[in-house]
């Protein structure tokens, strides 16, 4: 049946039809015939209104890893507009599945410098997998059926769609139509029977093989199949920041995590096994530091979906170009069922060491000063196995990382790729927001939470329970930290005077309580899990303390530092 | 380095070509000439692309534009894979030329495309050694102005456009 209506019932209607249930944005002149007709279907889409562009788009994001949908957002045009940037380059860059739809000026006034003009074609342009400009009523809804087949399929990523205002007010016929292929773009591969073959008799003669998995397990739905080729083959697994939560730390195989502060034994081993097998992962320069310096001596197999991954980083000797979840499944019936009991000594005899170095430091601490170590610590004692952990960039993301027990998919959110400060609060409200019965803990820093902390007011507004905890050492940890061992102490403007946090906390109606001690850190971690509504927990953490281990920049992963 | 020529084989949409473009740019990475036009099926659009990379570099490249998503193929050769063209047009002042220039014009089989009151305007088609050789000469005429196309290609390799494009 085709009806006629206007351009902006359109957009509305086609996000219906693409089951967006729940959308993050903020009006303006150029998207206001949308925002009006939102307001007509408000029992069937729902829309949060943020405080700022960055926001909603971060919350998307939030929204995006914990469901698996499609995060949509909405902004006007100009600076509305360039307020996605950096959610779009997160979001690309993480593989995060995205449509955002701006509004634009009328198309008889594009080019002209108009009020809230800004070429968002271009300027999004590297920022998106893909981005459109509609200037005609009937092509909004075929962009945004191929949209949001192109965010979510293949490789996720961000997709932008602008609008023109004469669109969204002109009359179209609506007939919605999904888009399932178009011939330049190819999502499915069959995978090679013999690539397979011969990664299966690497991987049979290998004597101590090593798999690496990233987010790729958890974008391609292959957790069960990951765990089956590690029950039968029995190799040592490490994940990638991303790929936490993929395979259930409590897992026999699971050694730890990689990357410039993941674990001590994953980044030395890598150089020490003769078979590394890389499953959704793209060998990013924080996983393998010093590129001429890593796994020299291993065969490389690369479980990839993307073909512009294979050999961009590191050269495989056997690329499985395809569907992890289909190649894992096929290669787990062709390799033997094994154990590597000396190999796996290795890394847990690694794994004592790191935990006399550094672990017992950070999680029981004998000296004053509270660390994020032991709050994290604490943390895991009383959450759900399917909490979600919310995190910013910098010192409190490594450790909350390092410590947090994963035990379920799709439980972490955080900037990876770009590292985006300001990510966790507002994607800790998405993530909120898509369940408010689950468990969503917030961990951020003082220097990110200020980045984005008008977004308490989005939290007051929608009542969303998200548990935030801040650790506060009054610093740019992160940089104070690289200050310190790389430039000399020279503390160059990362100290921070911050404000009564409780205070603000608190004028948006969050209940807010501050720690200092160890002795109450326990019950006050009790009383924000138990809470019913949103809470807010500062604690006041060493002030210099630093995140190790530690894999410094130009360094090879067996340079892997414990101090 | 060495000299490649990537082939693109595109849909015909607004903006295609600039995502491409910024591939180069990111990697800062000059491109020595670019042409597009139409290709032999109606909206599908060929680009040829010159640059001077390694290897590795201009593999690289044709992955990333690859995975444009309204790019239907794109794929690379040295110059001993393509057949490839330039033209090339040079603008002379009437008032210097002499019998030479007949020699020089027979020699490079160049042809006389325009001719007015106080300029003369030679074509050659070549490869850019050849054209550039005709431009050394032509200073010595007052040469005022020069242009040169970028390159127009096809590949030596018996693979048609139908075979990427259902």
């Amino acid at each position: 049946m085709e009806t006629k209506m206007r351009g902006a019932d359109i957009v509305v209607r086609s996000l219906i039809a693409e089951q967006a249930e729940l959308i993050f944005g903020y009006p303006g002149g150029a998207i206001m015939p949308v925002y009006d007709a939102l307001y007509d279907y408000h029992d069937q889409i729902k829309h949060v209104l943020t405080r700022h562009e960055q926001g909603a788009i971060h919350a998307a994001q939030g929204y995006a890893r914990i469901s698996g949908k499609v995060g949509v957002c909405l902004a006007t045009s100009g600076p509305g507009a360039t307020n996605l940037i950096t959610g779009l380059a997160d979001a690309q860059i993480d593989s995060t599945p995205l449509v955002c739809i701006t509004g634009q000026v009328a198309a008889h006034l594009l080019g002209t410098d108009a009020f809230q003009e800004t070429d968002m074609m271009g300027i999004s342009m590297p920022a998106t997998k893909w981005n459109i400009q509609v200037r005609h009523v009937e092509d909004i809804a075929p962009a945004i059926a191929k949209g949001f087949f192109i965010a979510r399929s293949g490789r996720p990523g961000a997709v932008l769609i602008d609008i023109t205002k004469n669109a969204q007010v002109d009359f179209g016929e609506f007939n919605y139509q999904p888009c399932q292929e178009f011939r330049s773009y190819v999502t499915k591969r069959p995978i090679s029977v013999p690539a397979l073959q011969e990664a299966a008799a690497l991987i049979n003669g290998a004597s101590r093989p090593y798999v690496l998995f990233g987010q790729g397990v958890i974008l391609g739905k292959a957790e069960g199949a990951l765990k089956d080729f590690l029950d039968k083959s029995g190799i040592p697994a490490a994940s990638t920041l991303l790929g936490s939560g993929a395979l259930s730390e409590d897992h026999p195989s699971y050694v730890g995590k990689l990357g410039m502060h993941g674990n001590y034994a994953p980044n030395l081993l890598t150089n020490q096994c003769d078979v590394l097998i890389a499953v959704g992962m793209r060998f990013d320069d924080r996983v393998t530091g010093d590129l001429s310096r890593y796994a020299k001596q291993a065969k490389i197999i690369h479980l990839e979906l993307d073909p512009a991954e294979i050999n961009k980083n590191v050269k495989a000797t056997v690329a499985v170009l395809g569907d992890c979840k289909d190649s894992l499944t096929q290669l787990t019936a062709l390799i033997s069922e094994k154990t590597y009991p000396d190999w796996m000594a290795k890394f847990r005899t690694l794994e004592l060491q790191e935990k006399e170095a550094v672990v017992q430091h950070d999680l029981t601490p004998t000296k004053a000063g509270l660390t994020m170590g032991e709050v994290i610590h604490i943390i895991n004692r009383y959450k759900a196995d399917d909490a979600v952990l919310v995190t910013d960039v910098g010192q409190h993301q490594m450790i909350a990382w390092r410590y947090f027990n994963y035990k379920k998919s799709r439980t972490q959110v955080t900037s990876g790729g770009l590292g985006t400060m300001g990510f966790a609060l507002p994607a800790a409200l998405g993530a909120q927001l898509h369940d408010y019965s689950r468990q969503v803990i917030c961990v951020v820093g003082d220097g990110g939470i200020q980045m984005t902390i008008q977004e308490l007011g989005t939290i007051m507004q929608t009542k969303a329970p998200v548990k935030i905890v801040l650790l506060n050492n009054n610093y740019l940890g992160m940089v104070r930290q690289w200050q310190q061992m790389f430039f000399d102490k020279r503390y160059s403007f990362t100290e921070l005077d911050n404000p009564d946090f409780i205070k603000l906390a608190e004028a948006y109606g969050i209940k807010a309580q501050k720690v200092g001690e160890r002795d109450d850190l326990q019950e006050a971690i009790e009383d924000m899990l138990i809470h019913d509504g949103p809470y807010f927990l500062e604690v006041v953490v060493e002030k210099e303390d630093n995140v190790f281990p530690m894999i410094a920049t130009g360094c090879s992963v067996e340079e892997v530092r414990l101090h | 380095m060495k000299r490649y020529t990537i082939f693109v084989i595109t849909e015909n949409f607004i903006g295609l070509l600039n995502r491409i473009t910024i591939i180069f740019t990111r990697r800062g990475i000059n491109i020595d000439a670019l042409t597009a036009s139409e290709s032999r099926i109606p909206g599908v659009h060929r680009i040829t692309i010159e640059v001077t990379v390694t290897e590795e570099t201009v593999i690289q490249l044709v992955n990333q534009i690859e995975k444009i998503i309204d790019v239907i193929k794109a794929f690379h050769h040295e110059d001993s894979g393509v057949v490839y063209q330039e033209l090339a047009l040079y603008k002379l002042p009437v008032s210097r030329l002499d019998g030479g220039l007949e020699k020089i014009i027979r020699e490079h089989h160049a042809k006389i495309i325009a001719a007015e009151q106080d300029f003369v305007v030679l074509e050659l088609t070549g490869h850019k050694e050849k054209t550039r050789e005709l431009l050394e000469l032509l200073k010595d005429y007052g040469i005022l102005e020069f242009a040169r196309s970028g390159r127009v290609a096809v590949a030596k390799r018996m693979l048609t456009i139908d075979s990427f494009v259902n």
